[in-house]
């Protein structure tokens, strides 16, 4: 389902910007999500340290990323529960389809996993006779649309109101057409009471992780709706899908990062559930499932360690980043083409699926470093974004015209002599053709900034020139 | 995937980070300052905010509850806790049913006192509330903290649409570390039980245009009774 | 007579700056250089404009070619070593000069110690008028209202924010706006407002809407990159504001046509 059309980003962003419904729905991701997380932190004095503090407990995990797994490992094994480790993502869809195979599975209801999308696990489970059901209402939502989501944590923040009330309508033909379903409580209620009856018959449950913690051999997960919850106590199994990297050593470790989590994904102090699993069922447990399992994936996480991009790992899949960024505002996530838009789409994507076919979005960014200033791990996104330029630029894979012309003008740069006479000539060029009105409405080879504003003319002579003028002007008189 | 190929992957996958990291397993100092790490469990950064006195934290927390769309009340002591719950479920228009589990203190309170009629075990689906008793609570940001097992049954605090929680204001600790110190105490270092669950308020959903429902899947409804 | 020798033997004991130009501001809007060095001498400093000084690197370094960065910031570095401070109007060179030289030359013998010592003596312009100078006011007047654009560099960077404004406000007559999400991209980028004209053309309206919004009749920024991507498209949409480098104000130099603007 998912094809990539990261290559395609330009065209996306195009019919992102003309799309009224994107349009509409962004307005809410401008409003909402900013100053919620401004009034969070502010009302927080330790917030700061705790940006260091937790950014200081990944970086220590990543360092000993091997020992910890191995103790969480050992944990989850004696708890009861079982590890599986996958290299790829297509070994983990291979684990949890005969988890579900094996316990005679028929459905399995989801909780959200963005891992889940990055190994396109749905397709995998449906093709081997298992039908997944999304139980996170937006994930819930694009499931019925056939589309991927456009946010890491609001998968539906693309959809307005009447969207989401259209395709309920299209879906739920059981239920009285004529009934309303104009007020969003409606909405809600309507999708309570068709997942509750899918919740109470599941026979597997999959859950991301938000966390996994080494001392307890414990997963965490972190919802305001409560459907993950609902996900792995019901059925007889739950698997939990998480990538290596998010290991966290102790209880004390994580409650640091639990901290700025929530504050800078939505502005709450404490998303609603917070949720600590530990192992399948205990023996006087009158609930829970029966087996816990953890698949453990790698799929180029290792590799990132020790590279440039390590600081990627810490990432905890806020979306603070994307929801600060004013080209995701514009264009929304699908125009990213793949499973993660926004700034840590650009860096993430580009080492999970090639710089080659996702090579469009580190280069789409003006660096204005919203997104470092608000990450709460303290990334450097817009570092790692250059260090992609860099790889590209090593490659030769940028259009050649751009190439040419950043050579042709770094050739001037580096020869200050030869800099000024040749500026100095196109300037007053430059200055004389423009000179009437002050700006240029067109101007050959500008066309990428003349197609949408006017660009200043030149005053005509540079300053170098002007000051060596005044310079001697000013000897002259003195002599 | 084989038993075998797994055992293959966990080695590859392993083997692959301590290649990028240029480490080897055997490397003592390391072993040694991670297992030390998982024993000594630092704490980090703790807020200013819960740390008050027992009143100053019970104030908090009930603050906290509330702005996250809880409902709160306080009672004297144990004992007055089932008319307490009679007369929420009379206010709400609700059957006077509840579904609780083995907890000891919920139980040795006086229900026969009320006309509520008490049923016992996990839920399934078809309960309209749920008590529990939490094992403690975290001043900082209002949040429940309540632990599975038959005496407080996890299901009872999602598939009812009203969750009501006993809550004693000496065990409202003022940061989440305190609450760990509670827990290891009980079940031993290294250990929890199945189920720990975090609650702070309602469930809720901002999926549809970022307009804040509640009661998208766990309870509509979450009442505290803060006893003592 | 003997006053005239004096001179001409005193030593100037004045900090020394050197002047990082840019090339935005050399080639298009010398005017901003100017009122840069009237207000540099006015905080006490004598100021020297170095020849050997092209660019800070930026294309280059933003397109991923080390190579060619290193080898400018090299040139650079070497330009300015003679001065007590390198003072640039624009937080975007200012930051490449500042954070980002240190980073290019890390574990480099040679460069890497002359970067670190480069780099501490760089400052934005308003930053070293306000944090390094001590400059609490000037005296000139400018009659209406303006409003203030933090361009992104100098904001996150450098920490340029409540300078400039602080000066405004002590222009007699001057009546300074806040902007509505101030501190938001304008959709410059640099090479990003070509590479992706789309987009940047959709941030920049969003921009141009707040400035017509706060009513003011002059737009200033500290960055002539963005100056020129606001101005040019206020120009397009037919607006009125007056778009000009906020060392222009200051220097009370804002009788030049503003950006975009002909000479009348």
């Amino acid at each position: 389902m998912v094809a990539i059309t990261s290559p395609n980003f330009k065209a996306n962003a195009k019919v992102a910007l003309h799309d009224p419904n994107l349009q509409q729905a962004l307005t809410h991701v401008r409003a909402n999500f900013i100053t919620r997380r401004a009034a969070a932190a502010a009302a927080m004095p330790e917030f700061e340290a705790l940006r260091d503090s937790s950014r200081d407990i990944k970086n220590h995990t990543l360092a000993n990323l091997d020992l910890y797994l191995e103790a969480y490992e050992e944990k989850v094994t004696e708890s009861g529960g079982v590890v599986h480790y996958a290299e790829t993502g297509e070994q983990a869809r291979d684990i949890i389809l005969a988890i579900c195979r094996k316990a005679g599975a028929r459905t399995a209801t989801k909780g959200k996993t963005m891992i889940g999308e990055e190994i396109e696990l749905n397709e995998h489970l449906e093709a081997g006779g298992v039908e997944p059901i999304e139980t996170d209402l937006g994930e819930y939502i694009i499931q019925l649309r056939h589309e991927p989501p456009s946010h890491i944590i609001a998968p539906a923040v693309h959809l307005t109101q009447k969207q989401v009330e259209d395709d309920f309508r299209r879906a739920h033909t059981h239920l009285d057409p004529t009934r309303d379903l104009s007020d969003a409580r409606e909405l809600l209620a309507e999708a309570r009471g068709i997942l509750r009856q899918r919740f109470l018959e599941a026979d597997v449950g999959i859950t991301g992780a938000n966390f996994l913690i080494a001392e307890t051999g414990t997963s965490i997960i972190v919802t305001n709706e409560g459907n993950g919850d609902l996900t792995q106590i019901l059925p007889k199994v739950h698997i939990v899908l998480a990538s290596i990297e998010k290991v966290v050593p102790t209880l004390e470790d994580v409650s640091q990062i639990l901290r700025v989590l929530a504050r800078s994904a939505t502005g709450q102090d404490m998303s609603t559930y917070t949720t600590f699993s530990t192992g399948p069922r205990r023996k006087d447990d009158p609930d829970g499932p029966e087996e816990y399992h953890v698949v453990l994936l790698d799929n180029g996480r290792s590799e990132m360690l020790g590279s440039q991009f390590q600081d990627m790992l810490r990432c905890i899949r806020c979306a603070a980043c994307l929801n600060h960024c004013p080209v995701y505002q514009e264009v929304g996530g699908h125009a990213y083409g793949w499973v993660y838009p926004g700034p840590m789409g650009a860096v993430l994507t580009p080492k999970l699926i090639g710089i080659d076919k996702a090579g469009n979005l580190p280069n789409a960014s003006t660096f204005c470093g919203r997104c470092e200033a608000v990450c709460p791990m303290r990334i450097p996104l817009p570092g790692m974004m250059r260090h992609w330029r860099e790889r590209e630029y090593e490659r030769h894979l940028q259009p050649a015209t751009y190439r040419w012309g950043l050579g042709l003008w770094a050739f001037f740069a580096k020869r200050p002599a030869l800099y000024q006479r040749a500026t100095g000539i196109a300037m007053r060029v430059l200055g004389n053709l423009g000179h009437r009105k002050g700006r240029f409405r067109a101007l050959p080879l500008a066309g990428g900034w003349t197609q949408y504003r006017d660009l200043p003319a030149p005053a005509g002579q540079t300053f170098q020139e002007m000051w060596r003028d005044r310079q001697r002007a000013s000897a002259g008189a003195k002599l | 995937m084989s038993a075998r190929d797994e055992i293959n992957s966990r080695a590859v996958v392993l083997g692959k980070i301590r290649r990028s990291l240029g480490v080897t397993a055997e490397d003592p100092i390391r072993n040694a300052a991670v297992e030390a790490r998982l024993n000594r469990a630092p704490k980090g950064v703790i807020p200013a905010r819960g740390q008050l006195d027992e009143a100053g934290r019970v104030a908090l927390f009930t603050k906290m509850a509330e702005h996250f769309a809880a409902t709160t009340e306080n009672v004297a002591d144990a004992a007055a806790v089932p008319a307490a719950v009679a007369a929420y479920l009379r206010g709400h228009n609700l059957p006077a049913e509840i579904r609780m589990g083995e907890d000891a203190v919920l139980n040795a309170m006086p229900w026969a006192k009320t006309q509520v009629d008490v049923r016992h075990g996990p839920s399934d689906g078809h309960d309209a509330v749920g008590l529990s008793h939490a094992t403690g609570a975290v001043a900082e940001s209002g949040t429940l903290v309540l632990t599975s097992g038959q005496d407080n049954p996890t299901t009872l605090n999602f598939l009812p649409e009203t969750s009501i929680v006993v809550l004693e204001a000496s065990t409202v600790a003022g940061d989440y570390e305190s609450i760990w110190a509670t827990l290891r105490r009980r079940y031993g270092k290294g250990v929890l039980p199945r189920t720990v669950n975090m609650v702070t308020g309602p469930s809720r959903s901002a999926d549809i245009e970022q307009k804040l429902q509640l009661g998208a899947h766990g309870p509509r409804n979450l009442h505290i009774i803060i006893v003592g | 007579m003997s006053n005239g020798i004096e001179r001409a033997t005193e030593k100037d004991t004045r900090p020394h700056v050197g002047l990082f130009v840019t090339c935005l501001v050399d080639l298009f809007r010398p005017t901003v250089g100017f009122a840069a060095v009237k207000l540099i001498e006015e905080s006490g400093c004598r100021v020297s404009v170095p020849e050997a000084q092209t660019c800070c690197g930026q294309p280059a370094y933003n397109s991923g070619d080390r190579k060619d960065t290193r080898a400018i910031a090299e040139q650079t570095i070497a330009a300015f070593e003679p001065y007590d401070y390198v003072v640039a109007p624009s937080g975007s060179c200012g930051g490449m000069l500042k954070s980002h030289y240190p980073k290019l030359f890390a574990g480099d013998k040679a460069w890497s110690e002359r970067a670190t010592a480069f780099s501490a003596k760089v400052f934005e312009l308003m930053s070293f008028l306000v944090d390094v100078r001590g400059m609490t006011h000037v005296d000139t007047a400018f009659a209406g209202s303006v409003t203030y654009h933090d361009s992104c560099s100098g904001l996150r960077e450098l920490g340029v924010r409540n300078q400039p404004r602080q000066l405004l406000k002590t222009v007699e007559g001057l009546k300074l706006v806040e902007l509505k999400d101030a501190d938001v991209c304008c959709g410059f980028g640099g090479t990003f407002c070509v590479k992706y004209p789309d987009i940047s053309n959709a941030i920049v309206e969003r921009k141009t809407t707040a400035i017509t919004e706060s009513g003011a009749d002059t737009l200033l920024a500290g960055d002539l990159g963005c100056l020129m991507n606001m101005a040019g498209k206020l120009q397009r949409e037919g607006k009125t504001v007056k778009t000009r480098h906020v060392a222009e104000v200051l220097a009370g130099m804002a009788d030049e046509p503003a950006i975009g603007e002909s000479k009348r």
